[in-house]
């Protein structure tokens, strides 16, 4: 088991624990923890709706890659730190990560 | 006022396959759709993915599933209005429906069925003060009618295709069409990149990249947008119109005022007919919610086979209706 700290769309954080040995990524682990998070491509990195910012930790998430880029960079906000929650798998480098929601809650 | 036995709203495989479920038993149909195109999910988000679990297609690709349902369903002459949102539903006294869009198109109906899949797809908006209250006097989210903006100061923001291809084609009609981009580099297609680049090289438009919207001003209609480079320097720009182009998100938008049963963003349905508790009003597809339900393109088909059965009862009350295979009877066109 790993933990991060979630940062919720009020600033409120909390503590998430979750296995990393599932292969499981940062946007299930948000959902099944009742995040708002939209998810509608479920995973496919298609629709930005899992938007998050790595605010501290994000060194060993490795690069965004090129799909992840194309929609990160389409919407309206923006940030040096953005990634798709779905394109992060949940691995030891996660250990300590604090992580904000940007996506759209509905 | 259009006049129709079935007005679906939502124009995505299950809306468009409703078409055919209607057609069969006689009943016209007329969708509806925010989209400026059909096929909902599939042709907004993924029409070049592979699907593969549509019966009968090892694989097909989500674009070249829209296109067949639209070749299976053209005997029965279905009409469209796309680009328009269904903002209202008024039940008029004999039990049928008047429709209203957010552009006032009224469409009368003896049953809705609808169709909207996970909701409305809505133009995602920067954040920026006072954006509504400029939003129809200078900013709009969507090129409906290029003419709008002939002779114009025209501001487009985003860095995708659409940003892209709308700066190409307004360059022809617009006064002066600017494009802000918050990158140095366009990850939409090379091709539109390019002619973007040459057109701003030969002083055919202005490019402005690296840099942020910050702010829009004006007297009752948008007169200036400034925006705010990457060192922090401020850029002010006529403009009479700011098209923000930031790609499209869904929202369940109207259909959750329409007095329906709503559970977590989806319409309880009666799995019988898949009827929601207002008379002469269905829920078919990813919209609705029963328990076991399972959002695939394939269940929203049955359910629109089965919907569509039940439905016949408004449309021809006087009529019994007896169930027969298409093999039987063929497809008979209107
Ligand atoms: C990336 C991805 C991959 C998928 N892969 C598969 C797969 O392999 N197999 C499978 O079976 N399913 C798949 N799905 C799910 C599938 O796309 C959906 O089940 C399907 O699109 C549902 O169809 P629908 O017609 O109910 O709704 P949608 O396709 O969502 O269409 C609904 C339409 O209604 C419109 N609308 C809503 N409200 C209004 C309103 N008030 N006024 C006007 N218009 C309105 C919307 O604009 C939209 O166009 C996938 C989905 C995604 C995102
Ligand atoms: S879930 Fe769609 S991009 Fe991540």
């Amino acid at each position: 088991m790993i933990k991060f700290t979630v940062e919720d769309h009020d600033g409120a954080r909390q503590e998430v624990e979750a296995p990393d040995d599932m292969g499981l990524s940062l946007m299930e682990i948000l959902k099944a923890s009742e995040y708002p998070v939209l998810a509608t491509c479920g995973g496919m990195a298609l629709c930005a709706t899992c938007h998050v910012e790595v605010l501290e930790g994000q060194d060993g998430l490795g690069d965004a890659t090129d799909a992840e880029l194309d929609q990160l960079e389409n919407l309206p906000e923006f940030f040096p730190t953005s990634r798709l929650a779905c394109q992060i798998r949940i691995s030891p480098q996660l250990e300590g990560a604090v992580i904000k929601l940007r996506g759209e809650d509905n | 006022m259009i006049t129709t036995d079935i007005c679906i709203i939502g124009a995505g495989p299950v809306g468009l396959f409703a078409v055919f479920e209607a057609g069969l038993l006689k009943m016209r149909c007329h969708l509806i759709d925010y989209l400026p195109q059909v096929g909902g999910q599939l042709s907004e988000i993924y029409p070049q993915k592979p699907i593969y679990d549509i019966p009968g297609y090892p694989e097909v690709k989500a674009q070249e599933l829209v296109d067949n349902l639209m070749d299976q369903i053209k005997p029965f002459k279905p009409t469209f209005t796309l680009g328009e949102r269904v903002d209202h539903l008024a039940k008029q006294e004999d039990g049928s429906f008047i429709i209203t869009t957010n552009d006032k198109t009224q469409v009368h109906a003896q049953v809705i069925v609808i169709a909207g899949g996970l909701g409305v797809f809505e133009p995602r908006k920067p954040a920026l003060e006072n954006l509504e209250a400029f939003e129809g006097k200078g900013i709009t989210y969507m090129v409906k009618n290029p003419e709008t903006f002939r002779d114009k100061n025209v501001v487009l923001a985003g860095g995708g295709d659409s940003a892209l291809d709308w700066t190409i084609y307004l360059a022809k009609i617009a006064k002066r069409v600017t494009l802000v981009h918050r990158n140095e580099t366009f990850r939409g297609a090379p091709d539109s990149a390019a002619k973007v680049f040459d057109l701003a090289s030969n002083g055919k438009i202005d490019l402005i990249l690296s840099a942020n919207l910050k702010e829009i001003s004006g007297n009752g209609t948008l007169e200036k947008v400034t925006l705010e480079s990457k060192n922090k320097e401020e850029i002010n720009i006529d403009a009479d119109y700011l098209i923000p182009l930031f790609g499209l998100s869904p929202k369940l938008g109207p259909i959750a005022d329409w007095g329906l049963n709503i559970d977590k963003n989806a319409i309880e349905v009666d799995t019988r007919d898949y009827s929601t508790g207002v008379d002469r009003i269905y829920a078919i597809g990813d919209i609705n919610t029963y328990p076991g339900k399972l959002k695939l393109i394939l269940c929203g088909f049955h359910e629109a086979a089965i919907m569509m059965h039940s439905a016949f009862k408004f449309v021809y009350p006087d009529q019994k209706l007896s169930f027969k295979y298409t093999t039987v009877n063929g497809v008979n066109a209107f």
